[in-house]
């Protein structure tokens, strides 16, 4: 047998990628449910979003602490209460805030979802904010900040950020203890109150779901208009990129390795090179045999890994490339990216490089879409930022058609080295 | 249920095939039956720096990542203290370049310096990144030296120290390499949108003619059981005290693990779990405290560890966890407190039932411990539990002689 010439492959790109369409309802208050069902498994995910993020902050940290402390009281139940509830069906109930939206999200056994909802419903609508454990969330977070602020890495990503949006936008912003003493239950609850309301809420449900499923739904979230309507806008704020561009740091005076970071501004998801670069980054360093990773791991060993990534930020994005690497060779490294970057300007990608780097997109673009809690995700992404299918859609065609020449020209558009900000935290 | 169906080759390997017609995707699984409990203690880390070796090229493939990717396909792999597993996934119409490349090193690596000298680094790095760059980061090399006297399980699957792996050399990793990486000592599970008829032929194909290697006897050193408690105090440049109490359990096979494993998930599953509950709510003594064990194959370590409030003396902590830790001793707890951590056993399985991935992981899983079908009967094993054995079991684990303790302080 010949082991040396691969079996025969049928070429990724010729996979047919699709977004299997979801089914939608509008409970009696109008709030929209999203639906991606399969009945393959005895599970589902039920979650809740709302324009609740950091955005919207008039106090640092409103946000996130708003959302995790709705889970810690109610006028009905205590955090005690809600969490012996969840935990006894053996259910996960997450919250998260991010940028501009914030979540809440079960999951949980399907045949479980019944005696749940009410808990749900309670944290969502009625939460009280109790002065005690807003005092626990407080202590316990200043804590955790502390162990974090002497992780390099973690300090890099606060000060990258920083010096691409500027400490006052939404997305430089960053915690500190001071702002966690600040916190105050009233603002919260005014929060709370203008934030989670009915007519700001979406719903999206996916995995095995009960049949009277939108019934319950209808019951614990249609049937009132809870908290009164509010009407929000958001508008673009000015990011304020820091003036210097290169950054050393020292967190840590006996540490071994760096946090090493080197990021630029790139546009948002509307704009058209926004889908190009998802293919430039990719060979960058978005894949285990990208550029950076064939470098500065495989053949200098300067790195346990190094990737490159691109923001999905609503209102502008970034490109960042991140590596922890060993502290007497954090300076290599910067040079070693920079020569990345400008061999991507200088020579064409090898068309043997972009069909893998295609190959490799698809293929793992076909997992990714597999399974309905996985589907409803997408779909998620889309709906979240105005968009539908047919974005979708233009990326796959982006990936599977663009070219060499393409390439480069988007490298030479934004790999200029000068335009980059580079950090190193020992 | 998951439905599997099991076959051997001539060669010894043991293939497992898990066909799902719903996924458009296929995983091919390969499970070396070695781990870091198989290293010599002068030569620690190695089970490990091999496993990055494994993507150095084999013998007829020069590079082993292109190809898959051209094939739209993802790898990865890990090592514990027990085992080495690497996993493809793929699109399942290129299942066969999967087969093509695990077949072809397990026949033989390429066993270059340059891929040796490479890898040495990274796994340097990976070292630093992991254990001695980050806060707390060294506790698992104390607790493992503290814990255990005898058993390999007293180094980190990573090393007990840098200059191990700076030290390996090529001689010790071709040797390495036909002693573990057999067919004999080997598990293939193949899940996804395939066939039984399909992958046998693929098997047997490509696996077939692979020369079947000695099976391994392991013959580890046994842990004597402790008769001391042991006790350790650190200082350190962290930001926060912290306690960290270990207790040996037993092994993945033992019929009582189930109640232990259940005890855990008792104080420190979930918010709603005891240690969360009194110690971090109600106490304020920890702001984050976890119980857990890595379901180690070999009688493991049951883990209780937290940081504590700044201001808290640690005797108090301590004491604290300790009258949980006796509450449980002395009281049976409620036949629905018991149902909780069984239902949170249930949900976390249908969880992990859900990703392909995690199908074929668990099928190899279990058919190293001993039978592939052990999977599908697991839930039973926690549902035999009852409250008397959570009693006794906490009366065993629990005392004192067994305890290990590390006192990690917040220098300054």
């Amino acid at each position: 047998m010949n082991r040396t010439t691969p079996p025969p492959i049928k070429d990724a790109v010729e996979f047919e990628i699709k977004l299997r369409p979801y089914e939608k309802y509008t409970l009696d208050n109008g709030i929209p449910v999203y639906v991606m069902k399969s009945d393959e498994q005895d599970t589902l995910q039920l979650e809740l979003v709302f324009p609740a993020g950091s955005w919207y902050e008039s106090e640092v940290l409103e946000a996130a602490a708003t959302n995790f402390l709705m889970k810690t009281g109610t006028s009905g139940s205590t955090a005690k209460q809600i969490n012996e509830n969840v935990d006894y069906y053996g259910a996960y109930l997450n919250r998260n805030a991010y940028h501009e939206n914030a979540t809440y999200t079960l999951h949980c056994l399907s045949k479980h979802l019944e005696v749940l909802l009410p808990t749900l419903q309670e944290v969502i609508q009625d939460p009280i904010f109790p002065e005690e454990e807003l005092h626990i969330y407080q202590q316990n977070m200043k804590q955790k900040l502390a162990v974090n602020l002497q992780k390099c890495d973690f300090v890099a990503n606060r000060f990258i950020d920083k010096y691409l949006f500027g400490d006052f936008h939404p997305y430089g912003r960053v915690s500190t203890m001071m702002a966690y003493d600040a916190l105050q239950t009233e603002g919260l609850q005014a929060f709370y109150k203008k934030h989670y309301t009915y007519n700001n809420c979406k719903i999206f449900v996916a995995g095995h779901l009960p049949e009277n499923t939108i019934t319950l739904l209808n019951k614990y979230f249609g049937s009132v208009l809870w908290n009164d309507a509010s009407h929000l806008i958001k508008l673009d704020l000015p990011i304020q990129p820091a003036e210097e561009k290169k950054f050393r740091v020292f967190n840590d005076e006996n540490g071994v390795q760096g946090a090493v970071r080197v990021a630029r501004h790139f546009p948002n998801r509307y704009h058209p090179d926004f889908p190009k670069m998802l293919v430039l980054n990719t060979i960058l360093g978005g894949y285990f045999g990208s550029r950076l990773m064939s470098n500065i791991r495989e053949d200098k060993g300067y790195t346990y890994g190094i990737y490159s990534q691109l923001y999905n930020f609503r209102q502008t994005s970034a490109i960042n490339i991140q590596t922890e690497a060993g502290r007497d060779v954090c300076e290599a490294t910067i040079e070693e990216i920079y020569k990345e970057l400008k061999q991507l300007q200088d020579e064409p990608v090898p068309q043997e490089e972009l069909d893998l780097v295609k190959n490799y997109m698809i293929g793992s673009m076909l997992g990714d879409l597999d399974g309905a809690f996985q589907v409803i995700q997408r779909w998620k992404n889309l709906i979240l930022n105005d968009l539908d299918e047919s974005y979708f859609n233009n990326n796959v065609q982006t990936i599977k058609n663009i070219t060499v020449e393409e390439l480069q020209q988007l490298a030479k558009q934004y790999f200029t080295p000068g335009d980059f900000y580079e950090l190193v935290v020992i | 249920m998951i439905h599997f169906n099991k076959f051997t080759l001539a060669n010894g390997l043991r293939v497992i095939v898990h066909e799902d017609h719903t996924t458009p995707m296929a995983v091919v699984n390969v499970l070396y039956d070695v781990g870091a409990r198989d290293e010599s203690p002068e030569k620690t880390g190695f089970a490990h720096l091999f496993e990055h070796l494994m993507f150095g090229g084999s013998v007829n493939i020069p590079v082993y990542d292109e190809p898959l990717q051209m094939a739209g396909g993802e790898n990865n792999a890990y090592t514990t203290s027990d085992l080495t597993n690497y996993y493809i996934q793929l699109p399942a119409e290129n299942i066969e370049t999967g087969f093509w490349l695990e077949s072809d090193r397990m026949l033989s690596l390429a066993f270059t310096e340059k891929s040796l000298d490479v890898q040495r680094k990274v796994v340097s790095e990976e070292f630093k990144e992991h254990y001695i760059n980050k806060p707390y980061g060294d506790i698992w090399h104390k607790m493992r030296n503290l814990a255990y006297s005898t058993h390999p399980y007293r180094w980190m699957t990573i090393g007990k120290e840098l200059s191990h792996i700076e030290e390996a050399k090529l001689e010790d990793v071709k040797a390495f390499f036909f002693k573990h990486y057999r067919p004999v000592n080997a598990i293939l599970s193949v899940a996804g949108k395939v066939t039984v008829e399909q992958v046998k032929a693929l098997a047997e194909k490509w696996f077939g003619d692979i020369q079947s290697g000695d099976k391994y006897n392991r013959q580890l050193p046994v842990e004597p059981p402790q008769t001391e408690a042991h006790k350790m105090e650190v200082k350190s440049n962290v930001p926060l005290d912290a306690l960290y109490k270990c207790y040996h359990m037993y092994s993945r096979t033992d019929p009582r693990y189930y109640a232990a494993d259940l005890i855990s998930d008792i104080l420190g599953g979930g918010a709603s779990s005891r240690l969360h509950q009194v110690l971090v709510k109600e106490k304020q003594l920890f702001s984050n405290i976890e119980c857990y064990h890595f379901g180690s194959l070999d009688a493991g370590l049951l883990t209780i560890e937290g940081k504590l409030v700044k201001g808290v003396k640690m005797k108090d902590a301590e004491n604290a966890i300790q009258e949980e830790i006796e509450k449980l001793q002395q009281e049976i707890i409620s036949e629905r407190e018991l149902q909780k951590v069984k239902n949170r056993v249930e949900s976390m399985l249908a969880f992990e039932d859900m990703s392909l991935l995690s199908r074929a992981n668990n099928l190899a899983f279990y058919e190293l411990l001993g039978d592939a079908s052990l999977m599908n009967r697991e839930f039973e094993n926690y549902e035999k539990v009852t409250v008397e054995d959570i009693h006794r079991e906490a009366n065993l684990l629990f005392d004192e002689k067994n305890s290990n303790t590390i006192y990690y302080y917040a220098a300054n």
